[in-house]
């Protein structure tokens, strides 16, 4: 039915979507964007994030050290992944280094099938933040609300690390020209491997965040995965503030698509990748002009 | 005292042999021009030098340390340092964070001072980002970044090209003056009357083989070597 509450509720659905889609896709976009390397094993790190957080979750019945655990676990993940297999791809084609990090992907998915099963765990919110909040005109899950508060904050603090640190500054200026960076006296060897550990961070800790809205299963992230990438080439690839916006509107057209039919939603979300193709290739905040 | 030795070095593109048994060297505190037409392979011998590309054989000595087949972060530590043709200035990040940027690893980084009184045009600019500037302007911060690293040679690859003749006027201009302070300058130019204007020295390529060695003024004095190899 199309009412207003339903309106409104699917609005923050959306919301709520997007700021999680937005969270991981600024990982994969300056992955991509730094190393050049389309990172097919995002999906699984985000998965992994959600079994970190589970795991710690169950040992501690803290969903503050689940956070912490999941995404300095992923990081953790994502430096030996990039140290011992990806770094090895830079100067490889394309197909190669897409090849191996869906590779990657698979063996991470694989692992924790045999370790956990192949059946759906559960990890509640915490219980300060489980039922509901009227905010008024709406009655939400407040662990939504929640959600929507922690990846603002996280999104604000990776965008202070990005743009107002040093270490921000090499990042930057390594999404743009990683060869200058090295002519410049800065080894950009090991500004990937942070850059890898960064962008792998924020999809296992989003992982975390999402675990209490969804069930999490080993392929949970397949799915995502793919919205991701939509959002990258919505907002433009190696951009921030585009992987932000493209986020916003993947989970916007996405949760309002749902409202008349769920099964056009991701017919919608590539209708919408279509449109920004067609009218400005570079994406939204795209640089035209870059691959 | 010799500053940087190269010793018969051969550079590929691929399979492409490009430069041909290159060897020359350079003074401290001298200026030394590389000329020669499009594709003589100028460029290429200054990122061999930097190590963009790692010559194939032959041996590159900074102040007697051999820095052929290392990075270029590592030769950039070691005080050498290029000012890449396209410039190449980072869009996103404003002149000054260009400039920090570039001081990250300098042993010993100019205070930014003496950079804005060399370029005042990018002091006024300073918050300006990389995408805003002029050619011009683009080019000034392509040579201050390297300066601002304090190198002890600095190669500057056609810094000239696509500007109007004014400004090409004050870049030289500062060029002479760093020269005169004493800064150790590779430059490779196509306007051969600016480069000769503040070369002591020259050397002359073409097809990726050293046809000419000597002073600037040898040069001028030699019309069959500047009409054959420069079209000048």
């Amino acid at each position: 039915m199309l009412n207003w509450s339903n309106f409104a509720a699917q609005l923050f659905n959306g919301l709520a979507t997007g700021a999680l889609l937005a969270l991981i896709s600024v990982g994969l976009t300056i992955i991509y964007g730094t190393l050049g390397v389309l990172n097919l094993a995002h999906g699984a790190l985000f998965m992994l994030g959600g079994y970190a957080g589970f795991v710690a979750f169950q040992a501690t019945h803290s969903f503050l050290l689940a956070l912490l655990a999941g995404a300095g676990f992923v990081m953790l993940a994502g430096l030996l992944i990039e140290w011992v297999v990806v770094r090895h791809f830079y100067a490889r084609p394309a197909e190669d280094q897409i090849l191996v990090t869906f590779g990657i992907g698979i063996v991470l998915v694989e692992l924790v099938r045999a370790a956990f099963g192949s059946l759906a765990q559960t990890m509640p919110p915490p219980a300060w933040a489980a039922g509901v909040t009227s905010l008024g005109f709406l009655i939400y899950p407040t662990y939504r609300l929640l959600v929507m508060g922690i990846v603002a904050a996280s999104l604000l603090a990776l965008y202070l690390v990005l743009y107002r640190t040093r270490i921000g500054m090499v990042v930057r200026a390594g999404i743009e020209d990683a060869g200058m960076v090295s002519i410049l006296g800065i080894d950009v060897q090991r500004v990937f491997l942070l850059v890898f550990g960064i962008g792998a961070m924020a999809a296992g800790f989003a992982g975390v965040v999402n675990a209490p809205i969804v069930s999490i299963m080993p392929d949970v992230g397949d799915n995502i995965l793919v919205e991701c990438f939509v959002v990258v080439v919505i907002g433009g690839v190696g951009s921030f503030p585009g992987a932000v916006a493209g986020g916003l509107i993947a989970g916007e057209i996405m949760s309002l698509t749902a409202m008349f039919d769920p099964s056009y939603s991701a017919v919608m979300l590539f209708a919408a990748m279509t449109l920004v193709l067609a009218l400005r290739p570079q994406g939204l905040f795209g640089v035209a002009g870059r691959e | 005292m010799t500053l940087l030795e190269v010793e018969a070095i051969n550079s590929y593109y691929g399979d492409s042999h490009i430069l041909f048994d290159i060897s020359l060297r350079v003074e401290a505190h001298e200026v030394v021009a590389l000329l020669g037409r499009n594709g003589a392979g100028k460029s290429t011998t200054l990122k061999t030098l930097m190590g963009v590309i790692a010559p194939r054989s032959g041996q590159i000595r900074l102040d007697g340390a051999p820095i052929a087949g290392r990075p270029p972060h590592v030769i950039a530590r070691q005080g050498l340092q290029l000012v890449p043709e396209e410039r190449r200035i980072f869009g996103s990040l404003d002149v000054e964070e260009n400039l920090r940027l570039a001081m990250v690893t300098a042993p010993r980084a100019w205070p930014l001072a003496r950079i804005w009184e060399l370029f005042p045009r990018l002091a006024e600019r300073r918050r300006s980002r990389g995408t805003d500037l002029s050619g011009g302007e683009q080019q000034m911060l392509a040579i201050a970044r390297a300066l601002v690293r304090d190198p002890r040679l600095i190669l500057l690859d056609e810094p000239f090209e696509g500007l109007a003749p004014i400004i090409v006027q004050d870049l030289l201009r500062v060029c002479a003056d760093l020269a005169a302070a004493g800064q150790t300058i590779v430059l490779v130019e196509q306007n051969v009357a600016a480069a000769l204007s503040v070369a002591h020295r020259v050397y002359v390529l073409n097809n990726g083989h050293l046809v000419y060695d000597g002073t600037a003024d040898s040069l001028r004095a030699a019309p069959a070597i500047m009409s054959r190899y420069l079209g000048v």
